[in-house]
């Protein structure tokens, strides 16, 4: 099961700034970014998220974002969509860089988890 | 009974008064949270507007036009929330036409995707009380203004506000505000088509 990795934020620039600092720990991890509204504001986008998700090639996504909304439209869109996509309530930096620098050694998707766990604070 | 002339007569003074109070609702938004609430239900709701512009839609199926120019179109918070309320309106309109039924249905969508509680500080504090108010007849726009105040002591436990803590308290949650706003004009558009039965609908120059 490859694992993909799918960032959900606010603000485009974050979504692409830890896309950047993950790429350099996990090149070969699909990952996919959905950032801001359709014209670029502060906000977030179902139709965004969407193509994010489904643009991803990865077996298993693994999804984080920034706050609260982001997760709302995160549901909405993961209800209407066949993908495998598990979303998690963590530190957002570290948890998709620890997630992507363990997806690219090759470990499973129940392992990451279990290392995420401590950081978990939403 | 929610049928096609009163959905789009409260959609279309819920619009109206969205659009007016914008600032006051991004004002209000601001602080406590990112001061764009009036702004997003304004890009949202001018969106919902066009919706009305499909031709001979079912109460359902423009309930669920509705939830998807909002979920699409809003971008903060309220866009999910709102869009849940009303896209599950929309899969039980086709069993029942009852508002306070329907606004239940909308009340457990909003506890559903946001996680909130009564007392959270969020717009629950005004959907979880109007569908016995519409069943027992005794919605105002006084008791909906009474909903939307009663959040101005509570301590924000969800949503942006929450960043603030005990900081949230002594401010109206917009969300509510906006909350009360959609079950006013729900009380014009039921007063509305008391007067004017035979709304010119759709394609309106209102529109």
């Amino acid at each position: 099961m490859t694992i993909g990795i799918v960032l959900v934020s606010h603000v485009a620039e974050l979504a692409q700034g830890i896309a950047k600092l993950i790429q350099q720990v996990a090149p070969d991890v699909p990952l996919t970014l959905a950032g801001g509204t359709a014209d670029y504001e502060v906000g977030t986008d179902a139709a965004k998220i969407t193509q994010a998700i489904e643009a991803n090639p990865g077996d298993e996504l693994m999804v984080f974002y920034d706050l609260g909304s982001a997760k709302m439209t995160l549901d909405l869109v993961a209800e209407m969509s066949t993908r495998a996509i598990y979303r998690y309530d963590t530190a957002f930096v570290e948890s998709a860089y620890s997630a992507a620098a363990l997806a690219q050694a090759g470990v499973g998707r129940l392992e990451i988890e279990a290392q995420l766990k401590p950081l978990r604070i939403k | 009974m929610l049928d096609e002339a009163l959905l789009f007569k409260w959609m279309a003074a819920f619009d109206h008064q969205i659009q007016t109070d914008k600032a006051y609702l991004s004002g209000l938004d601001a602080e406590i949270g990112d001061g764009d609430h009036g702004d997003n239900m304004a890009r949202g709701m001018s969106a919902v507007m066009h919706t009305f512009k499909t031709p001979d839609q079912s109460v359902a199926e423009q309930l669920k036009a509705i939830a998807f120019a909002l979920i699409s179109k809003v971008g903060g918070a309220a866009g999910p929330l709102y869009g849940s309320a009303f896209l599950r309106m929309s899969k039980a309109a086709t069993d029942t036409q009852q508002l306070d039924q329907l606004i239940q249905i909308g009340a457990d969508a909003i506890a559903d995707r946001g996680g909130a509680n009564f007392g959270d500080k969020t717009m629950l504090d005004v959907w979880a009380y109007v569908p016995a108010m519409l069943e027992h007849h005794t919605l105002s726009s006084a008791g909906l203004a009474q909903l939307a105040a009663n959040t101005k002591p509570m301590q924000a436990k969800k949503g942006r506000a929450s960043y603030l803590g005990e900081r949230s308290v002594g401010h109206l949650d917009p969300g509510a505000v906006s909350s009360q706003e959609l079950f006013q004009a729900l009380l014009l558009a039921q007063a509305d088509l008391k007067t004017s039965p035979n709304p010119a609908m759709k394609n309106g120059t209102d529109l």
